[in-house]
């Protein structure tokens, strides 16, 4: 029994390995979380029972390119909750590094905005490094499964940081769309120039 | 008269003294990267950038340092194309940067990075070094301290 655990152990170490290198890819099961909301409540995933997915979007205060989409995310709020895919947006940044993202800030952003959605704050940095989030904003569509939520979009909102291209092509909504009709996004992976993550200097 | 061409040789000479900033795209930046007898350091950053602004000054010594050397650094801004005249060419012009500077005119951001390097995820700061003699063309998508970066410098030459 003993020697199982230890052979357990060592598997489950193995698999924090590899995720902390490079985060999550397409087809990967996303990790659930414990954080504290701007409300002070604990969020998970599992609180949204009646959820068929996630937009999880890895944003903040500071960030121009962040704050260029945020009314871009609130949208993507009101157009899909509803449907069944809420915005959860997770601030990963080291608020010593950059006080503007502070807890008090974001619950301060939050409350200015009118935030349909749970803005947390990822203390620990455990969840960004899992996901394997690189910069602001950064989205990881998630759906649920019997198996767990599989990531089946990960990257930018849109192609159009800049808001200046009426023929933009909107990411996130199509990949959320052919979720919701039953298919799998065509386009799965994006990039896009963002604020780098700001991490904790190490101890 | 003479006032006037005071002024005009004033205003040249207040001019010249930092980089003009110009818009590049992606075929003229890799024309730009493409002699076999010169080192490229193309940094990428943004007036928004915090990490960026505080290492543009290493790039600036690391350029002002080699002048003699065929070293050239490049100063390239993923600020929006809107931001040209309102943000990139008044912050070069406060620094008074003299590396060549430009700002990058792309359709979108995933072309761009992409070409760039495959691996980069689109985080700024960036930092691509070439030499074409030696078949090196290498990103980092971190920061540079000044020694790190001259160490790159030395390594690659």
């Amino acid at each position: 029994m003993k020697k199982l655990i230890v052979l357990l152990l060592i598997a489950a170490s193995g698999l924090s390995f590899r995720t902390a290198g490079g985060g999550y890819k397409v087809g990967d099961v996303a990790t659930d979380f414990k954080m504290k909301n701007v409300d002070g409540k604990t969020i998970s995933l599992a609180n949204y029972k009646n959820a068929k997915g996630y937009i999880v979007i890895f944003t903040c205060n500071h960030c121009p390119y962040a704050q260029a989409y945020e009314s871009r995310i609130m949208a993507l709020d009101k157009m899909y909750a509803a449907k069944g895919y809420p915005v959860i947006a997770i601030s990963p940044n080291d608020p010593v590094a950059i006080p503007e993202d502070s807890y008090a800030n974001m619950q301060k952003r939050a409350a200015e905005r009118n935030y349909t959605f749970p803005y947390l704050l990822d203390e620990t940095q455990d969840i960004t490094r899992a996901y394997g989030a690189t910069a602001t904003p950064h989205v990881y569509v998630l759906q649920k499964t019997a198996s767990g939520n599989v990531v089946r979009y990960i990257g930018a909102i849109d192609d159009d940081t800049e808001g200046k291209n009426p023929n933009k092509n909107n990411y996130v909504q199509k990949a959320v769309n052919a979720l919701l009709n039953g298919t799998k996004p065509e386009i799965t992976t994006t990039k896009a120039i963002g604020c780098s993550i700001k991490w904790k200097k190490e101890a | 008269m003479k006032r006037v061409s005071l002024f005009l040789l004033f205003s040249l000479i207040t001019c010249y003294s930092y980089s003009q900033v110009k818009p590049l795209d992606m075929q003229h930046l890799q024309k730009r990267l493409s002699r076999s007898d010169t080192v490229y350091i193309v940094n990428f950053w943004a007036t928004w950038c915090a990490p960026c602004i505080a290492e543009l000054p290493s790039f600036e010594k690391l350029q002002k340092t080699y002048k003699n050397q065929p070293l050239k650094v490049l100063m390239v801004s993923m600020d929006f194309q809107s931001k040209l005249k309102t943000d990139v060419i008044p912050f070069i012009r406060k620094h008074k940067y003299t590396t060549e500077a430009y700002l990058a005119i792309r359709k979108n951001d995933q072309e761009w990075i992409d070409q760039i390097d495959k691996n980069w995820s689109g985080a700024i700061p960036g930092t691509l070094i070439v030499n074409n003699k030696k078949g090196i063309r290498k990103f980092y998508e971190r920061e540079f301290t000044y020694d790190e970066l001259n160490k790159l410098y030395q390594t690659t030459k």
